[in-house]
């Protein structure tokens, strides 16, 4: 088991300086720079702008700006935003926790809904019901999240008042973030009726940020289920007379689990995709928001240390996947 | 109803019990989160909002709703007769407010106004640069240091600015955001502390509120500031709703969770205007919407072919289908409100087969050009690739093939600083200053490569934008403005296509909201209906 361990994490530090290369490459190749945005309409003189280039030092080859950034980033140092003059990593640890409640709260939506669907759908194959499952996994996959989003904010806060329109909490309640995670912060500040404010603002962004893995893991978890449910020993666990219930939760669905663990694993990518979106049209201030902003102000620091630090945890979570398909399959550790 | 009651239920269970009886809140729904508190180093307009007119105060100060100059944290002032030297007598008993962070032991001096400055303008100040890679745009873009010569403490409340050359928009000028008074004291006590970087996280300013707490992206909470020179404002709370969306922001005001909102869209306002429980106010904007030809290539260099183009272009449609009615036709580069503005000039007509005839007797046929349209909304013209495929419309009636062309926004606004850049480029412009120059500079022959777009240096206009620079009478100034639009008009070097009209949506409870010509959002003197 660690020397499979090991063998993962030996894959992941090439990954890690390719995608710090790729997120150092791809802010520089978009059109437009720092000192620009910065700079607005007024714009820049020439003089200006060139004595603003030599203090940002990116008139330097980019293989020196290259290394010096990564250099930085092995102590730890990600730098510091060009629009905030904040430090990205206090910057990100500030508004990671809301994206990770976020996700997390989205991530069990969609598992919880998404498995049984799946499952339901494969057993009662051709059935209504499976129609109807897959016909509404594949609208949802195919949902622009603005509009989706937008849609749910008109209908279920503008016109049913049932769920606030955007923020995390209710603006009555103000208290320090202990944890950065709403939900129990809320808790904690001992405020009534903070917790329920708190639940009642993530309803409509979880829901739109689940809808597409939703979508994803119903599909996954049926067509898995389909094609155990037709192998030799499944029949054979039927033919045992094993009750039907049984046959498919122990022998068909732990089978089936392997493929639908590695979908969920890489929705992960998914969430952190798709809460740029969600959280920018419910005003979430998450890291999606960040780095839309970042992108708009051409901020490179934010920009390429923000991607490093979300691949970072986008890897963390598959290496965390690998190590559970290992304990729920032994083969692959054995492979 | 139900839905406003539920919630104003909620929250005034959760205010008793918050131990929030009797606070008097309002919320602003904000467009977007700014990059820090201290009130210079940046520019956009969010960032004054949240700052500036907020925590901080200025010498002087524009009247509210208004370009006026009224005193501020300076009651008088004197200026020499050469226009190099303004005096300052500053207002005695100013405090800085008292926060759980910082307590002032002194009231406002010319010790702070000197900091408030020399920190933007001389780099061997050790504040010059407290945070990495700032440029002090504002300061740098307005041309003070270049223009400040010195400035001097004449005693604890005289200071003195002596100028390099005459500067008529000087006043002006210190009413400008970034131009806000900081304190010295405060700023000592964190270089004390070796925590520099609080100055912009923690504020301390002069102003009416001041700072609670952030929540980034998220939340700005603001109290009354009891000492304010100004007096104490009614309401007791300000919050900031960081709402980034305009669609969502609309929804709620609707939903009665902002009280007051930035930036509507166009598409939303009829809405909002509908809702009983919503009033929207407008105004004239202090902006222009124009379209730059590039003077020195052919055949743009020729006026003919400029003012036939622009004889081309119905802009009646334009303002119809993209401002939907928001917005006025621009004949002058100023916006019909401000002073100097000249009645006489009149537009060039709408008039295809002159304009026709005009190029066919310029020599020019089969003309093929570019268009450029902006890639953003932008209060001055909310949909750049309309308005261009409208002209592009206008143009092929006259015979001229035109390929409308956009880059993302940065990049956008590089290309058309390009000295050979093809065809005519849009763009606009919203006055911080109140003064005609703030517009007409646009148009200057240093402006060249950076906001002059048109690539325009034409020596009559410049005489005239030098000469109203150096001249302190406004009635003379004037008369130097009206000339400077008539050359513009005969010139040609833009189209000028529309001043909008901005709108402030907000509950009808807000009262005392004046919207401001500069695009400022203040709320010293709002109050909130029980």
């Amino acid at each position: 088991m660690l020397r499979y361990l090991l063998h993962k994490l030996a894959l992941i530090i090439p990954t890690v300086f390719g995608i710090s290369l790729a997120a150092f490459a791809f802010v520089r190749l978009l059109p437009g720079d720092p000192i620009t945005a910065l700079a607005g309409e007024r714009g820049v003189s020439p003089e200006r702008y060139a004595e603003l280039v030599e203090r940002f030092g990116y008139n330097r080859p980019y293989v020196v700006q290259y290394l010096e950034y990564i250099g930085r980033v092995l102590t730890g140092d990600f730098g510091i935003s060009l629009a905030t003059k904040r430090p990205v990593l206090g910057e990100f640890q500030a508004l990671f926790p809301a994206t990770l409640e976020l996700a997390t709260i989205a991530l069990i939506i969609a598992v919880l809904i998404g498995i049984p669907a799946g499952i339901f759908a494969a057993v009662k194959r051709g059935s209504w019901f499976d129609q109807a499952t897959m016909g509404v996994a594949l609208t949802g996959y195919s949902m622009p999240i603005f509009w989706w989003g937008l849609l749910l904010i008109i209908f279920f806060s503008g016109y049913l008042g049932w769920t606030p329109v955007s923020g995390r909490i209710g603006l009555q309640y103000f208290f320090k973030p202990t944890t950065g995670f709403m939900l129990i912060d809320s808790l904690i500040s001992g405020k009534s009726g903070a917790f329920r404010s708190a639940a009642s603002h993530l309803v409509l962004p979880a829901i739109v940020l689940a809808t597409i893995p939703l979508a994803v893991i119903a599909r996954q978890t049926r067509s898995a289920m389909l094609e155990v449910l037709g192998e030799d020993y499944v029949r054979t666990a039927r033919a045992k007379g094993l009750a039907p219930r049984r046959v498919i939760g122990l022998h068909a669905f732990r089978n089936a689990l392997i493929p639908v663990v590695t979908t969920i694993g890489l929705q992960v990518g998914t969430l952190m995709a798709g809460a740029i979106l969600t959280e920018t049209i419910f005003s979430w201030p998450g890291i999606g928001k960040w780095m839309i902003d970042a992108i708009a102000k051409r901020d490179y620091v934010v920009v390429q240390s923000g991607l490093l630090i979300i691949a970072l945890i986008v890897m963390a979570v598959n290496l965390i996947v690998d190590v559970l398909y290992a304990v729920i399959n032994p083969r692959i550790r054995v492979q | 109803m139900k839905k406003k009651l539920t919630f104003a239920a909620a929250l005034l269970a959760a205010s008793v019990l918050g131990g929030m009886a009797n606070a008097k809140q309002l919320v602003y729904c904000s467009e977007a989160s700014p990059a820090g508190f201290d009130p210079s180093p940046w520019s956009g307009g969010n960032d004054f909002d949240a700052s500036s007119r907020t925590i901080y105060s200025r010498l002087v100060e524009f009247e509210h709703g208004k370009t006026t100059i009224t005193p501020g944290l300076a009651e008088s002032w004197t200026v020499s007769d050469d226009g190099l030297e303004y005096t300052f007598k500053l207002r005695p008993g100013v405090k800085f407010q008292t926060t759980d962070y910082f307590t002032p032991t002194r009231d406002l001096n010319a010790d702070d106004v000197i900091f408030s400055f020399e920190r933007q303008w001389k780099k061997e100040n050790p504040w010059f640069d407290y945070l990495a890679g700032t440029g002090w745009e504002y300061f740098a873009g307005m041309g003070f240091p270049d223009l400040l010569k010195e400035i001097v403490k004449v005693d604890d409340l005289t200071v003195k600015f002596v100028l390099n050359k005459p500067e008529v928009a000087f006043l002006p000028d210190l009413g400008m955001d970034f131009a806000s008074i900081v304190s010295k004291e405060y700023a000592d006590q964190l270089d004390k502390a070796g925590t520099r970087q609080q100055f912009t996280q923690k504020p301390i300013g002069t102003g009416p509120f001041q700072f609670v707490d952030y929540q980034v992206d998220a939340v700005i909470r603001y109290a009354a500031w009891d000492g304010y020179y100004g007096g104490r404002q009614k309401i007791d709370d300000l919050i900031f709703a960081i709402t980034t969306d305009p669609a969502v922001r609309a929804q709620k005001l609707k939903a009665g969770e902002c009280d007051i909102m930035s930036y509507p869209a166009p598409a939303d306002i009829a809405g909002l205007k509908a809702d009983p429980n919503l009033k929207v106010d407008e105004q004239e904007g202090l902006n222009i919407g124009y379209m730059a030809y590039n003077t020195t290539q052919a055949p743009f260099d020729k006026v003919e072919v400029r003012k036939a183009l622009n004889m081309a272009v119905n802009k009646q449609a334009i303002l119809d289908a993209v401002y939907q009615g928001a917005g006025q036709a621009a004949i002058n580069p100023i916006p019909p409100t401000m002073w100097s503005y000249n009645k006489e000039v009149k537009d060039d007509p709408y008039d295809p087969d002159a304009a026709k005839k005009m190029l066919t007797d310029a020599g020019v046929t089969d003309l093929s050009m570019k268009i450029w349209a902006m890639p953003v909304s932008r209060p001055y013209n909310p949909n750049a690739q309309r308005v261009a495929e409208l002209i592009q419309a206008d143009y092929a009636k006259i015979g001229v093939k035109a390929e409308i062309v956009s880059y993302e926004w940065t990049e956008y606004r590089e290309r058309g600083k390009q000295k050979d850049r093809d065809g005519a480029f849009q763009l606009g412009w919203t006055g911080d200053n109140g003064d005609p120059d703030n517009f007409l500079f646009l148009l200057g022959c240093d402006a060249i490569g950076q906001s002059n777009y048109a690539i325009w240096c034409d020596q009559e206009f410049e005489a005239l934008l030098q000469k109203g620079k150096a001249t302190t009478d406004v009635a003379e100034r004037t008369k130097i403005y009206e000339e400077a639009q008539v050359v513009f008009k005969r010139e040609a070097p833009w189209l000028t296509i529309a001043h909008s009209k901005v709108f402030m949506p907000m509950n009808k409870k807000v009262t005392g909201f004046v919207m401001d010509p500069l695009g400022i959002h203040r709320f010293d003197g709002v109050d909130v209906a029980e």
